[in-house]
């Protein structure tokens, strides 16, 4: 194991607990996505170039794109239900 | 339950967990160590007999093409899936002209120059990234998969730059639905264009090319184009719904 795959490896834990220990959902998915961009590096440095790629769309770009669209129709939620109140 | 028993019972589970978790390490293979006989053979034969130099896509799309066509057909009954739930819902609560009358829950209005300026450019450089990456399947690492997520991307990109009008446009029953049957049928048609060549389901049956040419690795590039179209509409389906479940209703605000 190389030094780089060493420092990606626990740069993918630190990240991943920071996600796990954010309370807000909104930075949650931030998080998940910088998370994911240090996932796709670490599948870069072992040598899965074609993980990696993959990984990065989907990890920076789909998964918070769902989620940020998924809390912005729970909030529309949460405010028709305050007015119909 | 008291906060005491609780607490036992936690202790016992991750006490358990632990020894088990750590026995299971224990009994891993070393780091870099491969034990199986397939990939060193593979690895030997695979460009000579294939002439795809991307050894990766030649597992994945011919020697082992079966599985790849399993895995795609999962992609594809989780967007048909999540697609049909999201529309059974709309087709309750759906009050398009109420939509309509409130254009100010439309991304577009308040979209800032800056993030113009970068997703549209970024927009034309992912389209040539995501074709590329399909059309180089067999040859340098990527293919259907990755070069498909990619090409998902741009209308992510075009929505957020503020383009509203043309996301509307993909979404209820635009693309995404089209180009995801189109890559999944594709897909299954060169399996059976191998049957009725006279061999297996799925056996490399076009010329093989000159290897390291673009077209080499006979029905790889094909299965990989057919790949990339499949994941790029499934994807693009499951976001087209997402977001009409955003824009299409306004929440119960009535």
């Amino acid at each position: 194991m190389t030094f780089l795959q060493g420092a990606l490896l626990v740069l993918v834990a630190v990240a991943a607990t920071v996600v796990v220990l954010r309370r807000d959902p909104l930075r949650q998915t931030i998080g998940a996505g910088i998370y994911g961009l240090l996932l796709g590096l670490l599948f870069f440095a072992f040598q899965a170039p074609d993980v990696a790629l993959s990984e990065i769309v989907v990890a920076s770009v789909m998964l918070p794109a769902l989620i940020l669209l998924t809390l912005s129709k729970l909030a529309q939620i949460d405010r028709g239900e305050k007015d119909r109140e | 339950m008291t906060r005491r028993a609780r607490l036992a019972v936690f202790a016992v589970g991750v006490v358990g967990f632990g020894f088990v978790l750590v026995w299971g390490l224990t009994g891993l293979p070393d780091f870099g160590d491969y034990p199986g006989p397939y990939g060193i053979q593979l690895q030997k034969v695979g460009v000579e007999q294939r002439k795809a130099t991307n050894l990766v896509s030649s597992t994945t799309f011919d020697y082992r093409g079966f599985d790849t066509m399993g895995e795609e057909f999962i992609l594809f009954a989780a967007a048909t899936g999540l697609a049909v739930l999201l529309r059974a819902q709309r087709g309750e609560r759906e009050d398009e002209e109420e939509a309509e009358d409130h254009p100010a829950d439309r991304r577009g209005q308040d979209t800032s120059d800056a993030l113009r300026v970068v997703a549209i450019p970024a927009a034309g450089a992912l389209i040539v990234l995501g074709l590329y990456v399909v059309a180089h399947g067999a040859l340098t690492p990527g293919g259907g998969f990755q070069g498909g997520i990619v090409l998902a991307a741009v209308p992510i990109l075009v929505y957020l730059a503020g383009q509203a009008l043309f996301a509307r446009k993909l979404s209820p029953m635009g693309v995404g639905d089209v180009l995801e049957a189109v890559g999944a049928a594709a897909f299954v048609c060169i399996g059976v264009g191998g049957l009725i060549a006279g061999v297996a389901f799925l056996y490399n049956f076009v010329p093989l090319g000159t290897q390291g040419s673009l077209l080499s690795g006979g029905t790889i590039p094909l299965l990989n184009v057919a790949v990339g179209v499949e994941v790029a509409g499934a994807v693009t389906l499951v976001f087209s719904e997402f977001l009409d479940q955003r824009l299409l209703r306004s929440g119960g605000r009535r």
